[in-house]
């Protein structure tokens, strides 16, 4: 029962990780390296704006993710709209960019456990007889809401399915008067408003550490490349198979090998099925 | 009255004239061509000598010439064989430890340790990047970005080989000045060696993969032992890095697999001059300086590395190298329209 | 123009099929081809021509049927395979190595190991030999050995060059039977003209040559006998004359019933 509501809670993390970097990643086909690095940034700046300027939690919060969707949308303005289309250009500069940003970060001073988020509540709760935190179910919650309200925006609202047009056919889309640059900007800000809102809801549970920015990145990769790149579906399961995958792995051996499962299921997946076991692309296809 | 104008690039009238075979007959022309290669060669020659009154700049030298060989293999790989390998740092520690442990547990001399080692990592690489060969770009691109990350963590979580102290117990090499030499001749006969395998059959045909692999396939020719052969000889250079340096610095470590050592190839590559094999040498011989006065900044190195790739890549800037040599192969001038 | 026409078929394709989920591309297709002789396949877009070349040349698994080659099963075999053992074809976007200079585009297939096998093993060709081979063979097909064009890097040459490194690729590999995809797109009537004659001395050396065609008059000045495809389906076979008056061909071409007088 504990390995339940806990693999649970750990699914739901990978999920609120993931759904940030699949997000950018299935409109603009730009994998976003810079994620993690967003996501600790996120979680500095609710920080400053919360213990070094005394704000009130809930603005605090609020202006971390504004500054979040800014850096994002800064880094696609000033790098990756200049080389978009060449795609190892892409995956170096992204990379290149969230390491200046996160030994940017370790060098100013965020390590060790000198910096920290609140929780939302504090105090215990017993579920189905497994005790469990008030912030766990947040995260859980959290983790639900996210799903519903970004299928609720793709499918429903003008901009999301003006996302998804791009993201099924970017010539056509342009064709149709969406602007592809304007789109991708969007999708840039809406990623790294949910690594930040990421942040804020995971990063309580332990410090902010510049550590967990690449944390964050694997694991991020690890759902989405499983799950299949581009695909909602995908990254819900495999969410769910790598979560419960990793809470067993730290209950049953030791916490290191965590790490270890995920980086071996993205080699695994990526060896066994590219494109991702629901992975709408196959781009092994021969294409002559 | 004057017309517009535009810029106008011609190239010198000693290359032109240099160009041919001629050029044999001439010692100006001679000259000209061989000056940049002498100056290169002779440079590095002359640098431990240069720099043997500072002995701390010295073993910085020695370090940059280590890793100008992962920016060989990087460049190698990303920009003849079109595969892009970020984690360079997989070859080195892999190199690493397979000469560590032909050292220090078999007791192999340094002369034999070093060479096994290479070959040895070279074969472990190649056997672990096969399987990833027949995957598009960004797919490959993740999974060798994930090899030394998975490798030390491994090492640190079973505790094997030492786990992440490492051990010690390794050889020296003895001799200063066979440390240095030795490692100066294998650099420049690895450039030399490369530069001239890509313009072989074998490395022609590694260069057609990149361009279009399936062409390749039509002409009769397996891709996947093309590319087999392109890691294979990459792995060398890059496991070469590692062995030396443990023979350097006596011992080893999961910081072998650390992350200095697959941005600063790229890095290097990337102003260097993609493609031309001697730029990486170039790069590696001006970030790892620069990276050492960052040193007291500690993980700021890092990201000066990767904030100078940033911009580069951005500006889709040409590199030094080929910079240079156009500035010396022709000269432009303003000419009526 | 099928001199040289021995009696044994080079290359049989029976029965073969091709799905793409719900498309059908191809249905149940026949041909058979013999050493020196040259067979057009012709049909409107769609019709599943360039799917057949890819089938047969091993770049896409049929789904049902089967290809033989000199006697062997090649069906299932991958491109390069298919290509080593004498199979070659030419791609209809053209696919030049566009880094590479015109000569050494032809050094890739004369370093392939069919080439080296059909010449003894005789060590590996070194880059002076192989260099020499490549400029002889761009000669043949049309490169002048003195200009400057054979050093030209492959992205800077025209269309109609590149059409003839393409075949040239083809021709460095030896082969026994080439499939040309649409060889003669693109071109204007001299390109054309000056291609013909070699094409002629090919199929004189006992090559067999599949043309995908559009260019229906370039085409009848080369093929012997021509294959009508509509909708991934055979419907008409035999001399160009005469297939490309059939009223099949045309409905399937122009949607008429009658020929309009």
């Amino acid at each position: 029962m504990e390995v339940l509501i806990y693999g649970s809670v750990q699914s739901a993390s990978l999920f609120i990780m993931a759904c940030g970097f699949s997000l950018v990643y299935g409109i603009t086909r730009l994998p976003n390296f810079a994620h993690g690095a967003l996501y600790v940034f996120s979680g500095y700046a609710a920080w400053v704006f919360l213990q070094r300027l005394g704000l009130p939690y809930p603005l605090a919060a609020l202006l971390a993710l504004a500054a979040a969707a800014a850096l994002g949308v800064a880094i696609y303005q000033l790098v990756l709209r200049r080389i978009r289309g060449m795609e190892m250009s892409e995956v170096i500069a992204t990379y290149a960019v969230g390491l200046v940003i996160l030994e940017g970060l370790r060098w100013a001073g965020v390590r060790g456990t000198t910096h920290s988020l609140p929780v939302f509540a504090d105090g215990n709760v017993t579920v189905l007889g497994v005790p469990i935190d008030y912030q766990r179910i947040a995260i859980v919650v959290v983790a639900l809401a996210l799903l519903g309200l970004l299928s609720a925006f793709t499918h429903f609202s003008r901009a999301g399915r003006a996302l998804r047009a791009v993201a099924q056919d970017e010539r056509a889309a342009m064709m149709l008067g969406i602007d592809p640059d304007r789109t991708a900007t969007v999708a840039v800000a809406l990623g790294s408003v949910l690594a930040g809102a990421g942040a804020l809801v995971l990063l309580p549970l332990g410090s902010i550490v510049v550590q967990e920015g690449y944390k964050v990145l694997i694991y991020a990769i690890a759902v989405c490349v499983v799950g299949g790149l581009g695909s909602w579906t995908g990254t819900v399961l495999a969410s769910l198979v790598l979560g419960f995958a990793q809470y067993v792995t730290a209950f049953y051996g030791k916490a290191h090998y965590q790490m270890v499962v995920m980086l071996a299921a993205i080699v695994l997946t990526l060896l066994v099925r590219p494109s991702g076991f629901l992975g709408r692309q196959k781009e092994l296809e021969e294409r002559v | 009255m004057e017309g517009p104008r535009r810029r106008e690039r011609i190239e010198r009238g000693i290359k032109v004239r240099s160009d041919s075979v001629y050029a044999l007959s001439s010692l100006e022309d001679l000259c000209y061509l061989a000056a940049p290669r002498v100056l290169l060669v002779a440079g590095l020659l002359l640098m431990p000598l240069f720099l043997a009154p500072l002995p701390y700049w010295n073993r910085v030298a020695l370090s940059a010439c280590v890793l100008a060989f992962l920016a060989l293999s990087f460049d190698f790989l990303a920009n003849h064989a079109g595969l892009l390998c970020l984690g360079g740092a997989f070859l080195y520690g892999v190199g690493a430890y397979a000469a560590a442990l032909l050292n220090a547990e078999l007791g192999l001399p340094v002369a034999l340790s070093i060479p096994l080692g290479t070959v040895l990592g070279a074969l472990f690489c190649t056997l672990a990047i096969l399987p990833c060969l027949s995957l598009r770009g960004i797919y490959f691109a993740l999974v060798t970005l994930m090899y030394p990350l998975l490798m030390s963590r491994l090492i640190e979580a079973t505790g094997a080989l030492g786990g992440t102290e490492g051990f010690r117990g390794i050889d020296g090499f003895g001799s200063r000045w066979v440390e240095e030499y030795a490692l100066i001749g294998v650099l420049l006969a690895a450039t030399f060696g490369l530069r001239r395998f890509v313009t072989e059959p074998a490395g022609l045909v590694i260069q057609a993969v990149k361009d279009d692999d399936q062409a390749v396939r039509a002409a009769g020719i397996s891709v996947t032992w093309c590319r087999t052969k392109a890691v294979f000889v990459a792995s060398l250079s890059g496991c070469f890095a590692g062995a030396y340096y443990v023979h350097m610095y006596q011992s080893v470590g999961v910081s072998a697999f650390a992350l200095d050592l697959s941005i600063l190839p790229i890095a290097a590559v990337v102003i260097g001059g993609p493609g031309t094999l001697l730029g990486a040498v170039l790069g590696s011989l001006l970030l790892v300086p620069l990276g050492e006065l960052l040193r007291d900044f500690g993980s700021l190195r890092i990201a000066a590395y990767a904030l100078i790739l940033t911009v580069v890549v951005v500006l889709r800037s040409e590199g030094l190298l080929p910079f240079f040599a156009r500035k010396y192969h022709q000269l432009e001038r303003w000419t009526e329209v | 123009m099928d001199r040289g026409v021995s009696d044994e078929p080079l290359l049989v394709v029976s029965g073969l099929s091709r799905r793409f989920g719900g498309v059908v591309a191809l249905d149940g297709v026949d041909l058979s081809v013999r050493a020196g002789e040259v067979l057009g396949i012709i049909g409107p877009n769609g019709s599943g021509k360039s799917t057949l070349v890819n089938c047969i040349s091993g770049f896409v698994r049929p789904t049902g049927g089967s290809v033989r080659f000199r006697g062997r099963a090649i069906t299932h075999l991958a491109p390069h395979r298919v290509a080593a053992l004498g199979l070659t074809r030419t791609f209809q976007t053209l696919r030049p190595f566009h880094r590479l200079p015109a000569y050494q585009n032809l050094v890739v297939p004369l370093s392939s190991p069919r080439v080296r096998r059909l010449e003894g093993g005789r060590g590996r060709g070194h880059r002076g030999e192989r260099d020499a081979q490549a400029i002889d063979i761009l000669e043949e097909l049309g490169f002048e050995r003195d200009s400057r064009v054979p050093y030209q890097v492959a992205s800077q040459l025209p269309t109609g060059h590149l059409k003839r490194l393409e075949l040239a690729r083809c021709i460095a590999l030896r082969p026994q039977v080439i499939l040309c995809d649409e060889i003669f797109s693109g071109l204007s009537p001299s390109e054309i003209a000056s291609l013909v004659p070699l094409l002629g001395k090919l199929t004189e050396q006992g090559i067999a040559l599949v043309m995908i065609e559009h260019r229906l008059r370039a085409l009848f000045q080369v093929a012997g006998r021509v294959m009508a495809l509509d909708r991934g389906r055979k419907i008409v076979e035999g001399g160009p004359r005469a297939v490309v008056e059939h009223p099949a061909v045309r409905e399937a071409y122009l949607g008429l019933e009658e020929v309009p007088s």
